[in-house]
């Protein structure tokens, strides 16, 4: 999805699309090329991008790769509907944020989507732990425990967004 | 059990505006947490849904009533004979024994001692506080004294609760026993509660939440 979102931004040739996805996504696990292509390969065969018109030159990174109406109506999809509200997400909620600010769409509004979702989540979950045995209430408290977590980290990229927005627009 | 609700209301505090147009309404029988950041006006719009603080403009329904029109005098009466409140610091009076902390609404209220004292006194085994009927505010640990509150919050079986972080001052554990007793308590009464919080967990036991974001109110969008 991060590749897909990336050609929404803009056509690309394979290897700037593998030099933003490091700069941004990668988090010191540079992207292999490999996983690049296969991954292009993939998005191809689905019909959510198309190679664009041969470059003349050399070499292979003649391709420019272009997202189509399907491909940008899924990154669409992903971005506005909340992750499922299971504990852990940073690194989902991560790569949300900062596609849907390098794409100038309501990063705010996914978030408060999400908060939605977090704060349902909890509310099941504490009346699991108010009805429920020691060992529902132990594992109902580390979902709660970790999506308060995900909440805080939440409110605080809401405060950040501006800031962050300039770092990730070019 | 009634609806509260306040429609487009304002209020300033000298040049600070608290308030900008906030709406909330809450159902009856509904508990609804009220988040939002430190200063952004939840308290301000839980005195205001309680008749203690008058908006500058916008309207404060309570039932059928509409209640920021009503004079200081019939407020008082309002909160004393329709509202439960438990605040932060439980806020015992420190000369009373505990069961007379409980009472002390229904005493206010005109009920004589012997039969408000009878009233009090089950809510101790309720909120599993048997045998600390006699003790004073400052012999409590802020648990017990916040349940302690809790039941003077509920004891005249008010139509509404209004609590502003009623947890605020616990560790997470005793935080969540006042809270299961809160909500279990309110459900048998059929009791109306705001609840402000900053703390999402403690949000999580009301039905609704609603954040309050520089003086409004933004209902959470579900997808
Ligand atoms: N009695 C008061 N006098 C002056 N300013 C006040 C008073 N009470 C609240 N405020 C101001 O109004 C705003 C909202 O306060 P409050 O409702 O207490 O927020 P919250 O409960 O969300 O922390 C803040 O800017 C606060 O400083
Ligand atoms: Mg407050």
């Amino acid at each position: 999805m991060t590749l897909l979102g990336l050609l929404d931004r803009e056509p690309s040739h394979g290897y700037d699309l593998k030099r933003h996805y490091d700069t941004f996504f990668s988090r010191g696990k540079p992207l292999p090329f490999g996983q690049v292509y296969s991954t292009l390969g993939r998005l191809a065969r689905d019909g959510k991008i198309v190679v664009g018109e041969v470059e003349p030159g050399e070499g292979p990174e003649r391709k420019r790769y272009v997202i189509t109406e399907r491909g940008a109506t899924e990154v669409e999809s992903w971005l506005t509907e909340p992750v499922e509200a299971e504990p852990n997400l940073q690194t989902v909620l991560f790569t949300k944020v900062v596609l849907a600010l390098m794409l100038g769409r309501p990063a705010e509004e996914y978030l408060d989507r999400q908060r939605a979702a977090h704060l349902r989540r909890m509310t099941e979950l504490t009346e699991l732990r108010r009805n429920g045995e020691l060992v529902d209430v132990l594992l109902a408290d580390h979902g709660l425990f970790h999506l308060e977590a995900d909440l805080h980290w939440i409110d605080t990229t809401v405060a950040r967004l501006d800031a962050l927005r300039k770092v990730v627009r070019k | 059990m009634k609806a509260i609700e306040a429609r487009d209301v304002h209020l300033s505090f000298g040049e600070t505006p608290a308030l900008r147009g906030a709406s909330i309404s809450v159902a009856p029988g509904e508990i609804v947490a009220i988040m939002g950041p430190s200063g952004s006006g939840k308290t301000t719009l839980l005195h205001c849904l309680a008749g203690i603080l008058v908006p500058d403009a916008g309207e404060i329904h309570f039932g059928d009533h509409r209640i920021d029109t009503l004079s200081e005098n019939q407020r008082s009466v309002l909160r004393r004979d329709e509202f439960g409140f438990v605040f932060q610091f439980g806020q015992l009076v420190p000369e009373l024994t505990a069961e007379e902390n409980v009472a002390l609404p229904l005493l206010l209220g005109g009920v004589k001692r012997t039969a408000a004292l009878g009233k009090a006194r089950p809510w101790f085994e309720r909120l599993g506080l048997a045998g600390l009927e006699r003790r004073r505010s400052g012999e409590l640990s802020g648990g017990q004294a916040q349940r302690v509150a809790l039941a003077r919050g509920l004891v005249a079986r008010p139509g509404a609760l209004f609590a502003d972080e009623p947890t605020g001052a616990l560790d997470s554990l005793t935080g969540e026993q006042v809270m299961d007793l809160l909500v279990a308590s309110a459900r048998e009464q059929g009791t109306t509660v705001v609840l402000v919080t900053h703390e999402a967990r403690v949000a999580a036991y009301a039905d609704r939440q609603v954040i309050v974001r520089d003086g409004k109110v933004n209902a959470l969008v579900h997808s």
